[in-house]
């Protein structure tokens, strides 16, 4: 290509060209965001409008949709006090969490820190239930927590201790949301303790020697500088454990569909259950509508609140 | 140099400290790999053994769980379904997220940031949430009980995430190069193939992990799309042999250590590129 004028250090193309690149240009940007948008389109979008549709009908699925009843499967879920339940644990989950092993994950970056001896071992042992999948993490579990002494590991260190019977841990209403959320927090710590550590990585030594020279202590150190500093991490954390608990299926529903009498019950296995187990489609279909609702209105909403409008761009 | 001094001193003022924190990190590495450790344990032992002393040392090993388990040829055929569909859903995402990251991050058009936060939707709206509507979709199109059915989904919902990390990736390198690239007569295909594929292979690498990742332990999708036994993918295999087999744990346990190999040797190649994507994505995304 030749360069026809070079006037204050801005180059001129030759105009035919520049047209016809022009073109080329926005055939390539049609090109290259034509397989996404098709993609997204017809697995993301038209399936939810669709979903929104039969929401507003009884349907098994077999035929086309007739039988329209407005309004009435929403009004049931939130009548139906199964689905209640299923929404308390899901909180339930949020909140323990929150409380639990979104700290844990961060006291541990901060003991791993930038630059203890045996980092890299500990990050590598941390994060490794990450990789594993929900399937052999939950039927592992179920052996662990096995209600024989003689077979379930956790039994067993129990009953070690005198006078302390072993717990049907799975089979158990009261139990079983809290070993759930024993396995949660074990296979996905660690991802927490990852971005914090990212978050740590990204502080400059500067500002915490600059602290050291003005004479903080270590807590000081802690909730004063360093806590603050990763606050954008912890807030992305703490939205993707949200989002994370809200999408709880594989675990629950392998180790114990949501039972015993329902105590476990998460609004992915009641919807699993009505869409594919029952095959109330309809239903179904509304219930994930509520879904997407409760996530779509948490996702703004928290966005909003944090004002993280950096998320998105 | 300072930044020496001062850790010094601050090494010194908290031995004590330190030697509580290997305390408390070595307990959290006990707990982490104890189960995982039962686990081999108990697939080390026969049946007999299994049900009298589940958790001591398997003295001597027994094998013979891991021949059973490779001898059945529905293993063999679950392994390959899942790396086929992990092969052709990471190209796919790969291809597809760097074409529009590309266009979305190094060209200008109207409506970009329109067409950004369009294709950003998937991250509110997870699979798990919207499988149902998903599958009724799939039905319709005739692909339910096809690996492409399970492709496809997979697919378009790790398609937000990519974009949003390779966007960023693509972002930081220099308009310059851009500039330098069209005057020498480079087009926009051309320098996306040429000089921004190669100059982000770790950021290609880091979307790649990922995906295999989340394809490879994917569930739900499998489940909800696949009903032949021919085409079960590995974890949906192996929920299926669980309830099968359930009362023998000692092959079960020998099972789940076979299933858990390719992703702990993927995890330990590619750990690097991993952490990057999910750092990446939760950071940028």
């Amino acid at each position: 290509m030749k360069i026809t004028s070079v006037g204050k250090n801005v180059l001129v193309l030759p105009r035919k060209t520049s047209s016809a690149r022009r073109l080329q240009n926005k055939l390539t940007i049609v090109l290259f965001l034509l397989p996404a948008i098709v993609l997204f389109s017809i697995f993301l979008v038209y399936p939810i409008f669709q979903s929104v549709y039969h929401s507003f009908f009884s349907w098994n699925g077999f035929g086309p949709a007739v039988d329209f009843i407005g309004l009435d499967n929403f009004k049931r879920i939130l009548t139906d006090w199964i689905f209640l339940k299923a929404v308390g644990n899901g909180l339930l989950i949020v909140v323990l969490s929150l409380i639990i092993q979104l700290p844990l994950a961060m006291a541990l970056a901060l003991m791993v820190g930038r630059n203890l001896r045996g980092r890299a071992f500990f990050r590598t042992i941390f994060f490794m239930p990450y990789v594993l999948s929900e399937v052999i993490t939950g039927i592992m579990w179920m052996i662990l927590f096995n209600p024989d002494p003689n077979r379930g590991f956790i039994n067993a260190i129990l009953t070690l201790i005198p006078g302390i019977k072993a717990i049907p841990w799975l089979g158990d209403t009261r139990t079983v949301l809290m070993a759930l959320f024993v396995v949660l927090t074990w296979k996905y710590f660690g991802f927490h303790m990852l971005l914090y550590l990212a978050g740590l990585q990204s502080i400059p030594p500067e500002i915490e020697e600059a602290a050291l020279i003005d004479g903080v202590n270590n807590r000081q150190m802690i909730t004063r500088i360093t806590i603050p500093l990763i606050g954008s991490t912890i807030r992305t954390s703490v939205y993707l454990s949200v989002l994370g608990s809200l999408q709880v299926f594989a675990l629950v529903w392998i180790m114990t569909k949501g039972g015993p009498v329902n105590a476990s019950e998460v609004m992915s296995t009641y919807m699993y259950r009505f869409s594919f187990v029952r095959f109330e489609l309809g239903y179904g279909s509304a219930v994930a509508i509520v879904m997407l609702l409760i996530s779509l209105v948490f996702s703004v909403a928290y966005l909003r609140l944090t004002r993280q409008t950096e998320y998105l761009n | 140099m300072s930044a020496n001094y001062s850790q010094q001193r601050r090494t010194l003022k908290k031995s004590l400290p330190r030697i509580f924190q290997y305390f408390v990190l070595s307990i959290v590495v006990l707990a982490v790999i104890i189960p995982i450790v039962m686990l081999i344990f108990g697939a080390l032992k026969t049946r007999g053994e299994f049900m009298t002393r589940p958790y001591t040392i398997p003295i001597p090993p027994n094998w013979e769980n891991f021949a059973k388990v490779l001898s059945i040829p529905t293993f063999w055929t679950m392994l390959l379904n899942s790396f086929l569909v992990m092969l052709a859903t990471t190209t796919g995402v790969v291809i597809i997220c760097s074409m529009a990251a590309f266009a979305l991050s190094r060209m200008k058009f109207r409506g970009q940031n329109f067409v950004f936060n369009f294709l950003t939707l998937g991250l509110m709206f997870p699979i798990t949430i919207a499988i149902l509507p998903v599958y009724l979709v799939i039905r319709q199109i005739h692909l339910t009980d096809s690996l492409w059915g399970v492709i496809l989904i997979q697919t378009a919902f790790q398609l937000s995430i990519g974009i949003v990390i390779l966007r960023g990736f693509f972002r930081s390198v220099p308009s310059e190069l851009q500039d330098a690239a069209y005057i020498d007569g480079c087009n926009a295909f051309g320098f996306f193939w040429r000089i921004m594929l190669p100059l982000t292979r770790p950021a290609l690498a880091a979307v790649a992990s990922l995906t295999m990742v989340l394809s490879w332990n994917d569930l739900l999708v499998p489940l909800v799309v696949l009903n032949s036994e021919s085409l079960w993918t590995l974890p949906l295999g192996t929920m299926q042999f669980q309830g099968q087999y359930g009362v023998n744990l000692a092959l079960v346990a020998a099972f789940l250590t076979l299933s858990a190999v390719p992703a702990i040797i993927f995890y330990f190649f590619a750990q690097r590129q991993l952490i990057s994507g999910l750092t990446a994505g939760a950071i940028k995304g």
